[in-house]
């Protein structure tokens, strides 16, 4: 049974889907406890995963019992592990807090939604857990079908946006499929590993095609994960969708595609390729600049609660993208960090937005007025998530910043630090503006303590426990991976540091 | 003639960016939410013609071994073998045929190309029911009057 744990990952998420499509039809009721089910199995099995990856080294396992590179190659490392812990840990998550909102966004489609839900984690885990290049495009495009599917379900403007982002996806996709093409005509293999090794023994790194094939993976990566200048899919998106939906892509998609360009840069194309031969690290360090303060600018404009969320995502890529091209060993920890990190405090933000949205019906950030009153508990949770993205210690935002800067400061890119700097601030201006707005409000407030009457506005009305409760769990596990940051880090840094990616000033 | 042969010996490769240059015109400038789904089509197929061409070589033809060339070469032996199970039969057959790999079409791609076509599908599909529930909310599938009808609403 241990020695399954890689296809167990996929298995319960991907089996109860199917299930869940056969039998939600009749009866409604059974969706979510099958989905939270599969998930929390899905969850164990990444943590087994991580902890033999952690005693063990990398694993390998080959689907039915194909050896590469004819078969389909799990290859499970430290950095594999980690993310698809992260990816079905936001998913259990998410499917907690759907329990309500579900039924009152989608009545007449719970069974479907829920299909697609657990369809899209395991196109996420799928595409995370694979060692194979076809088989990633497989998985990118279960995934990207389902969360068009989940982000037209919302209101109409959601469903235009999810048309935009229909047309970009497949362009990204279909990019990142030409270059896997080129990339199988020199050197006849599919597998990841196999193909680098190819390409390291016959010396093709100089051939133009694997530089097209290079040109084309990353652009199509770039486009999926909504870097600056092709990120116009994402804000409307997200900010329209029904919340749970924004609750699961927000944190997961735009990660899951940074981890596959790490991967790509790190284990197919190589550090020698990527970062020394082509000299690409100083344009796209200042793309990341760009794309930060972008971000950034463009979410302090929005008054939309949830489209200001989706601009600070595009900031966050940014951060991401950076950090991976510093060419910096300390910049790709802070990078692998980041990803962690991210996922969990936009699930906090994203979570809280959906929570407000439920509660009065605004989407904007007037809904925050007199909060503070109304649900103490569910502000706090809150809180720490927006600490986070401001970088207060000690949640995790502040520990990966301090990564990605430190990364910055080595290798010399102070235009990438100051962009940090500056995001950070401009995050620490939006965030305090709502704080101030939920605890002084615009109207004054006129019951205090003692007076405990249930009338409609003064009255204490925390979230429902079904949204309540993972918003709290997601803070209390921001502190967490912000207090243990070294143990984290140290699986990281085991991961990276074979790669020999150059560190210091240079 | 330098160009010529440029062309002549790659046409695969000219055709197939010609086509997918015609996909992304469409799915850029076309106004048409249907017209753009088409383009999209258009692109994806380009991709596949890429995949398969490059499978294809001249003269060869599908990779299935025959039966009398694998008898021939076997002899009597071949019922025999086939008893030790199947492994222990491939294996001797390796040892005993020469096969000539530019007989044969490289069939992986092809394979490649069946899971992308059945994506491109559920693509398009996806993409026309998203269409219909846009006809559905806003009464149009032309871009530019569903985004003066979002102006107006608000």
């Amino acid at each position: 049974m241990i020695e399954q744990s890689p296809a167990l990952i996929l298995i319960p998420p991907f089996l109860v889907a199917i299930l869940v499509a056969l039998v939600g039809f009749r009866y409604q009721k059974v969706c979510f406890p099958l989905t939270v089910l599969s998930l929390a199995g899905s969850v164990v099995a990444c943590v087994v995963t991580l902890m033999r990856v952690i005693e063990g080294g990398t694993i390998r396992y080959f689907i039915a019992g194909w050896a590469p590179p004819f078969g389909i190659e799990f290859r499970i490392d430290g950095l594999n592990a980690l993310v698809a812990v992260t990816v079905s840990s936001v998913g259990l998550l998410a499917a907690i807090y759907s329990k309500n909102r579900v039924p009152a966004e989608n009545p007449d489609k719970v069974s479907q939604y829920y299909t697609l839900f657990l369809l899209l984690i395991t196109g996420l885990l799928g595409m995370v857990i694979t060692g194979d290049a076809f088989n990633l495009y497989v998985m990118l495009e279960v995934a990207a079908l389902t969360s068009y599917a989940l982000i037209a379900m919302g209101p109409k403007r959601a469903t235009l946006a999810a048309y935009k982002y229909v047309i970009m996806g497949t362009i990204g996709a279909s990019f990142y499929l030409l270059g896997v093409g080129y990339l199988y005509i020199k050197t006849g293999s599919l597998n990841m590993f196999d193909i680098h090794e190819v390409l390291k023994a016959n010396d093709l790194f100089g051939s133009p095609a694997v530089l097209v094939a290079f040109i084309m993976i990353t652009v199509g990566v770039w486009i999926k994960m909504a870097f600056f200048p092709l990120h116009a899919w994402l804000p409307n998106s997200y900010a329209y969708a029904p919340t749970t939906s924004s609750a699961i892509l927000g944190p997961l998609v735009t990660k899951v595609m940074i981890y596959v360009m790490i991967r790509l840069t790190l284990t197919v194309f190589g550090v020698e390729y990527t970062f020394i031969q082509l000299e690409w690290s100083n344009i796209v360090v200042w793309m990341s600049v760009l794309a930060i303060l972008a971000g950034s600018i463009s979410a302090l404009a929005q008054t939309d609660l949830r489209k200001m969320l989706a601009f600070l995502i595009i900031a966050e890529v940014g951060y991401m993208v950076g950090g991976v091209w510093l060419a910096d060993e300390t910049g790709m920890i802070g990078a692998i960090y980041h990803i962690i990190a991210d996922a969990f405090m936009t699930l906090c933000v994203f979570l809280f937005a959906g929570i407000l949205f439920a509660k009065t019906g605004k989407r904007d950030l007037s809904a925050m007025d007199g909060q503070f009153k109304k649900m103490p508990l569910t502000l706090v949770g809150f809180l720490v998530g927006a600490f986070s993205l401001i970088g207060i210690p000690p949640t995790a935002g502040f520990f990966s910043k301090w990564y990605l800067i430190q990364g910055g400061i080595n290798s010399g890119h102070y235009e990438y630090v100051i962009a940090l700097l500056i995001s950070s601030l401009i995050n620490a201006v939006l965030f305090f503006r709502m704080i101030e707005i939920a605890y002084f409000g615009v109207k004054p407030a006129e019951g205090h303590d003692h007076n405990h009457s249930s009338d409609h506005d003064s009255g204490r009305s925390e979230a429902s426990a079904s949204m309540l409760i993972p918003l709290l769990i997601t803070a209390a596990i921001l502190l967490l991976i912000g207090i243990f940051n070294k143990d984290l880090v140290a699986i990281i840094t085991d991961f990276v540091s074979p790669f020999n990616i150059a560190s210091g000033a240079r | 003639m330098e160009l010529f042969e440029a062309i002549s010996t790659k046409i695969n490769y000219w055709v197939y960016i010609v086509i997918m240059m015609i996909g992304l015109f469409a799915m850029i400038s076309k106004n048409n939410l249907i017209k753009k789904l088409i383009g999209m089509s258009i692109f994806q197929t380009a991709i596949i013609l890429f995949y398969v061409s490059i499978g294809v070589k001249e003269g060869a033809t599908i990779p299935i071994l025959y039966h009398d060339q694998v008898h021939a070469a076997h002899g009597d032996h071949g019922e025999a073998d086939t008893s030790h199970g199947e492994h222990g039969a491939v294996e001797s057959h390796e040892a005993d045929i020469h096969i000539n790999p530019d007989d044969f079409t490289n069939p992986l791609v092809h394979v490649l190309m069946l899971t992308a076509i059945v994506v491109g599908v559920s693509t398009l599909g996806v993409g026309l029911a998203i269409t219909q529930k846009l006809h559905r909310e806003f009464g149009s599938i032309e871009e530019h009057e569903i985004l003066e009808i979002i102006k107006s609403g608000k």
